[in-house]
């Protein structure tokens, strides 16, 4: 999910609109070889018959036309969807949000936004599998956190990411059920950038690091089985989270969430470095934060350089789930 | 009104350079409000039923035959719903009409069917059999109402004989796709082939009725099903990508029939498959299409079915294509087509151990029954079981051991044959 949402098809055509004379404006025929209202030149052939509606994309591969159903009426492959993939590049601020290998759609969100140098936004929610409708719901959870995170700058950030959370919770609440399945739900991770200071929320097993020359740190624990089993000292780090059943979250956003109150953190950041706000689909690969750094050493300086990066990592370890990454890369261009 | 449904059974997951896709299509016609398709067809259809009855020098042979074409024709005529355009034609060395008297149609009402019994009743056997003939004067009349559902019954004794074999199969040619046509012998002087043949080009049933007695109550379900017809010349209209070659259309429930030789293109990806009228039922198809194989992990829609009632689009099926390199996902056989590959193996083995039999080949007409007995046993198709069982003698189901008996009735031969395309639905 983009900040800017895209505009739907067919929503936002131009109107339609005949030949018109490249000097003056006014409509002109098709044949015709003078401007009626200015006398001027017009030019012949198909440059006369502008401007011209945008052409429907075809196929991607055979670049057949595409029927309703998203199958190209040619060749048969079905059409990526535009979710599949998808990358903002905000400058300092960047997200990659991928389908990854292995699952039919992206179920992952994400929101960024950067207003100005030193102040962000990110939101990452990660569509619980195992229930219904659960693209929408980290959609929806995404779309209505992040504005409100926006909106409260002024406030204290700690309360400002509740907020957010649980306007996200109304909004996952609000998704209609598809089929079979739980009600519909996702993970949350918000991070609020300000100045220096960042604000991290989360509930479920979405991600924030701090990755910087003076230490790299997991800003976030996991409302996870495999979280649990660390905690109380039962098993270590690497061997929980290769258990089948690291992944059964303990917090969430959905009708059926326990608690919809998520755990804060908040942190001072010295000196120059990147917050990395991702899902599992990235950290699966690379869960600790030195690792992550270490990864990041051979990445472009910009954050869509870094963002693409990790996430083609994460694809080239297998892509075994939706993978999102949001890099803010603060303190390089800021001032 | 009535309303159409299509649902796909398949496996779409293909292996790394899998060509092959198949799927079963159950197409379902519920009265309207039923089954949630587009309705079509408001108000009674009109309708043209022609009963073409054997009247060959044969049917006196015993006078009983000849008596109970009789019986039947005139309990069709009971059957028709008042409206309905009809025909009643005698048909020997050529084809004669019975009622109305000219060539023609009349509609029926207490006084034509009346009327028409009357006329029935003064039938007379005497001549020979050309069955060519008697299609293309049903084509004829048929002609005169060219909107209406036509169907007809065929019913005879004998083999078409009293004309060349060529103006038989013209005859069936200039008739395929005007009519639908089900076809009954009587007795075991008729042969199978020939009216098989008649049935698959018309889009009608084919059985044997061993004993004349049995010919009433077989007209009655005919006639019941006939008028239960409510929507005329349905067909699927199946797309495959470029590249794809459709192998195969079939209708595989309630009974086997091969429409791909019946195909006409739309256009160079599109092609239409008649399935004839439809009245309240479900049927079966089985479509396999070879596709261009893609990479692991793209997605192909293999084929679009669309179900066509004249230009009118009514109910749609998608059957795709998906490459894995999940070899649990590919191997995975869909129940469905399974059971209709399986139910296509039976007919196809005891027409060839059929076959083999006549031909004197015991061997491989003990290979193909056996095979038959076990996959009758294996998909629960008892009805054939039965039948099988009046053929050879079965040693063991499970194995296909079978012994060919040493004297079968031609009647229980004939019976094996022509039921042999009927299957057992599957459970999905």
């Amino acid at each position: 999910m983009s900040t800017t949402p895209l505009p739907a098809p067919g929503s936002a055509e131009a109107p339609e609109r005949g030949p018109t004379c490249p000097a003056c404006g006014e409509p002109v025929g098709d044949e015709d070889r003078f401007c009626e209202a200015c006398g001027a030149d017009l030019p012949v052939g198909p440059a006369a018959s502008m401007p011209v509606e945008p052409e429907v994309a075809g196929c991607v591969t055979c670049g057949g036309a595409v029927g309703d159903d998203g199958y190209c009426g040619v060749c048969g492959l079905k059409q990526p969807d535009p979710h599949d993939r998808e990358e903002l590049d905000l400058g300092w601020a960047a997200g990659v949000s991928d389908r990854g290998l292995h699952h039919p759609t992206n179920e992952d969100a994400m929101f960024l936004s950067a207003p100005r140098p030193g102040m962000a936004v990110a939101v990452v929610c990660d569509g619980v599998s195992s229930s219904s409708n659960a693209m929408a719901a980290a959609g929806a959870a995404a779309r209505a956190a992040g504005p409100v995170l926006l909106d409260t700058a002024g406030t204290d950030p700690k309360a400002a990411i509740a907020e957010a959370a649980a306007a996200a919770q109304q909004a996952v609440i609000a998704v209609p059920r598809v089929g079979d399945g739980e009600s519909p739900s996702c993970t949350f991770v918000a991070a609020a950038l300000r100045d220096g200071e960042l604000t991290v929320g989360w509930l479920g097993d979405s991600r924030a690091y701090w990755l910087s020359p003076s230490g790299n740190r997991r800003l976030t624990t996991d409302d996870s089985w495999a979280a649990m089993q660390v905690d109380a000292g039962v098993l270590t780090e690497e061997a929980a989270e290769a258990d089948p059943r690291a992944h059964s979250i303990t917090g969430w956003l959905g009708a059926d969430a326990p608690v919809a109150v998520p755990r804060v953190t908040q942190i001072e950041l010295a000196g120059p470095g990147r917050v990395v706000v991702c899902s599992d689909g990235l950290w699966n690969y690379a869960s600790d934060a030195d690792r992550l750094a270490g990864l990041l050493e051979g990445s472009p300086p910009d954050a869509v350089g870094a963002a693409r990066h990790l996430a083609q990592f994460a694809l080239d370890s297998g892509g075994h789930d939706n993978i999102t990454v949001v890099v803010l890369a603060v303190g390089e261009r800021t001032p | 009104m009535t309303s159409f449904t299509a649902a796909v059974y398949q496996n779409e997951y293909l292996p790394e350079g899998g060509s092959e896709v198949n799927a079963i299509v159950t197409v379902t016609a519920a009265a309207d409000g039923g089954a949630g398709g587009v309705t079509v067809g408001a108000g009674v259809p009109e309708a043209v039923e022609i009963i073409m009855i054997d009247c060959s020098g044969s049917m006196e042979q015993p006078a009983s035959k000849i008596r109970a074409a009789r019986d039947a024709t005139a309990t069709a005529v009971d059957c028709l719903r008042d409206g309905v355009w009809f025909a009643v034609v005698a048909g020997s060395n050529q084809a004669t009409m019975v009622y109305p008297a000219t060539v023609g149609l009349a509609q029926a009402s207490p006084a034509t069917k009346a009327a028409a019994k009357a006329a029935v009743g003064q039938l007379r056997a005497g001549g020979g059999t050309a069955i060519g003939s008697w299609l293309r004067m049903a084509n004829s009349l048929f002609d005169t109402r060219p909107q209406a559902i036509h169907h007809a019954i065929l019913l005879t004794d004998g083999k078409d004989e009293s004309e060349r074999h060529e103006e038989f199969v013209a005859a069936l040619e200039s008739c395929q796709g005007r009519f639908q046509c089900d076809c009954r012998g009587v007795g075991t002087n008729w042969v199978v082939s020939e009216l098989r043949a008649v049935a698959a080009a018309l889009l009608g049933t084919v059985d044997i009725i061993p004993d004349p007695s049995g010919m009433e109550a077989d007209f009655r379900s005919i006639m019941d099903s006939a008028m239960g017809k409510a929507v005329a010349s349905v067909a699927l209209r199946v797309w495959a990508p470029q590249g794809a070659t459709v192998t195969f259309v079939k209708q595989v429930s309630p009974t086997i029939d091969d429409l791909t030789p019946k195909a006409t293109a739309v256009n160079a990806l599109t092609s239409d498959y008649p399935t004839g009228s439809w009245g309240t039922e479900s049927r079966d198809y089985h479509v396999c299409v070879q596709v261009k194989p893609a990479a692991v992990g793209a997605e192909m829609l293999a084929g679009r079915v669309s179900l066509m009632v004249g230009d009118q689009p009514v109910s749609q099926a998608l059957i795709k294509a998906i490459w894995t390199d999940d070899a649990a996902l590919s191997t995975r056989m869909n129940n469905a087509v399974a059971h209709y590959t399986g139910q296509a193996e039976l007919a196809q083995a005891i027409q060839e151990g059929l076959e083999a039999r006549k031909a004197g080949d015991e061997a491989t007409a003990t290979t193909k029954l056996g095979r038959a007995v076990q996959l009758a046993a294996q998909s629960g198709n008892d009805a054939t079981t039965r039948l099988l069982a009046k053929v050879v003698e079965v040693e063991d189901a499970d194995t296909g051991t079978v012994h060919l008996k040493r004297t079968v009735e031609t009647a229980d031969e004939m019976a094996l044959d022509t039921r042999s395309t009927k299957t057992t639905r599957v459970k999905h």
